[in-house]
């Protein structure tokens, strides 16, 4: 649930002898590396799978996911409804097909603006160290020490509505401390290099050597981390739902479906209703972890 | 080492501090404060209001507020709740916070019993099926959210097999001694199972890696050089050098634990400090919210100081500057 650096998920292959030409820049090598990766590939095609149903999910889904209908609730699997109805009549299937959709925005956008705000604090603590680096280590210590799950549950409380944009800035403003960590660490191994002396000694600007000569550098932790991360930002969102202070009905997701199963006897009799987004959330997870670490041991120099 | 330890209480402050300031803010973001409900009523006039602000010190500057909330909370005084007409929040807070912290130990021992010696096994059986079983369960584990987790949970072995209470914390009230730990031990084992499951998985990865990374190291190369048994290696000069990391590690599970029990709590039913969240999120009883806040940082705070001392400790080759 939580975020947390996860380890070393797959035993590592023995050493491989590369028989690559010259030409291939480290970047490239590490993706011969990653397709070689069986579990990685099954990764990329569950992945994909649920990306083309979030794509045409106004095609598949049989029903409207939002329409209610009070004289068929909480019916059993039929040909009508394939996975049922829930407490308000909506069709189970169309709610799952649609879900898949607000499952991976929120995983992909909430990621990308973690990033973003991980990688521009941890390349400016890491580039200009001192005062600078010291205030924003201090707010990452801080960040790391609250409880995430209070600290976001506080926030909804104060802010008394919800919806997808501002659930997003309210991760990405909890998450972020992670990524700083790690940008940072990269850039201060980074720092003492030769090249950067060189860069540097050329008069080449801050920006150039932040943009040209670091990140470039750090692109595998951060790609590796963003991976990772989104998939625990599938499950935390999918939990904030279940709990009711996510997405708010009737927008269709994984986590609020499952909410259905809050009743015993929706639980106990029915299933059909809570079962499929459940696994649909695990698979979803398991595939972005699978090709994390995927990329993790390709971008790792060491394996 | 000494040093680094008064250095590490040193930075201790500064933290502690700020997690109240933190805490202090949001309460004040938070909309309303303790008399907004009697501003609204209109048989208290505004006069009165005012005065009653003045005496609480809500019209005080921002730093003398704070000064007052730190100074009052320190001495145990959380406020009153909202929600449950006046009742003090320290009271409201006493009444849950055991049953919280049987289940986050209970989660905890399950991991540590399950982890460790499957993570020491897969280590030692690299590439076995054994290991890949491992893999696989750690991977599942991983992937399953926690509420996901409790509801099969919930569904296989109380509902199918009917072997253990789904809901609540206790079945009957009136039960004493033996009986009644008993039927509270039932009763943790669904939802700490379920609190342990992600911990399990990642501890399980966490204990192989550790092993097989110090079983590579000069020093056991030479306690095997100089003839010793192989349990001997495994056990005296492999296992516990492996461990230092993870019982570090342990220190920062416990927030973990602590905030995932709110989630678990809400699965299960289970009357306890997550419960007491959830619903005052739900009804905006920001005194409760800020008060579980805080507790939570401050033990979360406290458990990264004594991950850190204790690793100082224990491992005497990592150099301090």
């Amino acid at each position: 649930m939580e975020t947390r650096v996860q380890p070393e998920m797959v035993p590592k292959p023995d050493i491989i002898e590369e028989k690559a030409p010259k030409s291939l820049s480290p970047f490239q090598l590490a993706m011969r590396r990653f397709l070689k990766n069986k579990l990685a590939i099954a990764g990329i095609g569950i992945l994909g799978f649920f990306v083309i149903i979030a794509i045409f999910a106004d095609v598949i889904a049989p029903h409207d996911p939002t329409a209610y209908d009070m004289y068929n609730i909480e019916a059993k699997a039929s040909s009508e409804h394939w996975l049922g109805t829930d407490s308000s009549g909506r069709d189970n299937f169309s709610r799952l097909i649609h879900g898949s959709r607000i499952s991976l925005t929120i995983g992909f956008f909430a990621m990308m603006f973690t990033i973003l705000i991980g990688v521009t604090l941890g390349s400016l603590a890491g580039y200009y160290g001192g005062k600078v680096d010291s205030v924003i280590m201090r707010a990452t210590d801080l960040m790391l020490i609250l409880p995430f799950l209070l600290l976001v549950l506080t926030i909804i409380a104060i802010l008394e509505r919800i919806n997808i944009g501002i659930f997003i800035v309210i991760i990405a403003f909890t998450t972020w401390p992670q990524i700083t960590r790690i940008i940072r660490a990269t850039f201060l191994s980074l720092r003492e290099k030769e090249f950067i002396l060189g860069a540097r000694s050329i008069g080449a600007s801050d920006a150039r050597i932040i943009f040209r000569h670091f990140l470039p550098n750090a692109v595998g932790p951060i790609i590796v981390n963003a991976t990772l991360m989104m998939a625990n930002l599938i499950i935390i969102e999918s939990a904030l739902s279940f709990i009711g202070f996510g997405i708010p009905q009737p927008t269709p997701t994984w986590g609020n479906m499952i909410t259905e199963a809050n009743s015993l006897r929706m639980l106990e009799g029915h299933w059909e209703a809570w079962l499929p987004p459940g696994l649909a959330i695990l698979l979803t997870v398991l595939a972005i972890n699978f090709i994390g670490d995927g990329l993790r041991d390709a971008f790792d120099s060491r394996s | 080492m000494h040093k680094y330890i008064i250095r590490r209480i040193l930075q201790f402050i500064p933290m502690l501090i700020l997690v109240t300031i933190v805490v202090f803010g949001l309460a004040k973001a938070a909309p309303g404060d303790v008399l907004s409900g009697e501003r609204l009523d209109p048989n208290i006039p505004a006069e009165v209001y005012e005065m009653r602000r003045e005496a609480l010190g809500l019209n005080d500057p921002i730093h003398i507020q704070y000064w007052n909330w730190v100074t009052t909370v320190a001495s145990g005084d959380f406020g009153t709740s909202m929600q449950y007409s006046g009742r003090p929040v320290a009271d409201l807070i006493a009444s849950r916070i055991m049953n919280t912290v049987y289940l986050s130990l209970f989660a905890l021992g399950v991991t540590l019993a399950i982890a460790i010696p499957i993570g020491i096994y897969s280590a030692s059986r690299k590439y076995s099926l054994f290991d890949y079983g491992a893999t696989t369960f750690a991977f599942l584990g991983l992937a399953t959210p926690n509420f996901f987790a409790g509801l099969l949970a919930i569904y296989i072995f109380a509902f199918i097999l009917g072997w253990f209470p789904s809901q609540g914390s206790v079945s009957a009230p009136g039960l004493s001694g033996i009986e009644l730990f008993l039927d509270k031990l039932r009763h943790l084992v669904l939802p700490g199972f379920t609190l342990g499951l992600a911990s399990t998985a990642m501890y399980m990865r966490y204990m192989r890696t550790e092993m097989l990374e110090v079983k590579g190291s000069d020093f056991i190369r030479t306690a095997q050089a100089k003839g010793l048994s192989n349990n001997s290696v495994l056990y005296k000069h492999t296992l516990r050098n492996a461990l230092i990391p993870i019982i570090t590690l342990l220190g920062l599970e416990f927030g973990t634990l602590l905030s995932g029990a709110i989630i678990t709590e809400r699965v299960f039913n289970y009357p306890g400090l997550g419960q007491l969240f959830l619903t005052s999120i739900t009804n905006r009883d920001y005194p409760v919210i800020m008060a579980i806040n805080l507790i939570l940082a401050v033990t979360i705070l406290v458990g990264n100081l004594l991950a850190d001392i204790f690793y100082a400790i224990v491992d005497p080759r990592i150099r301090y500057d």
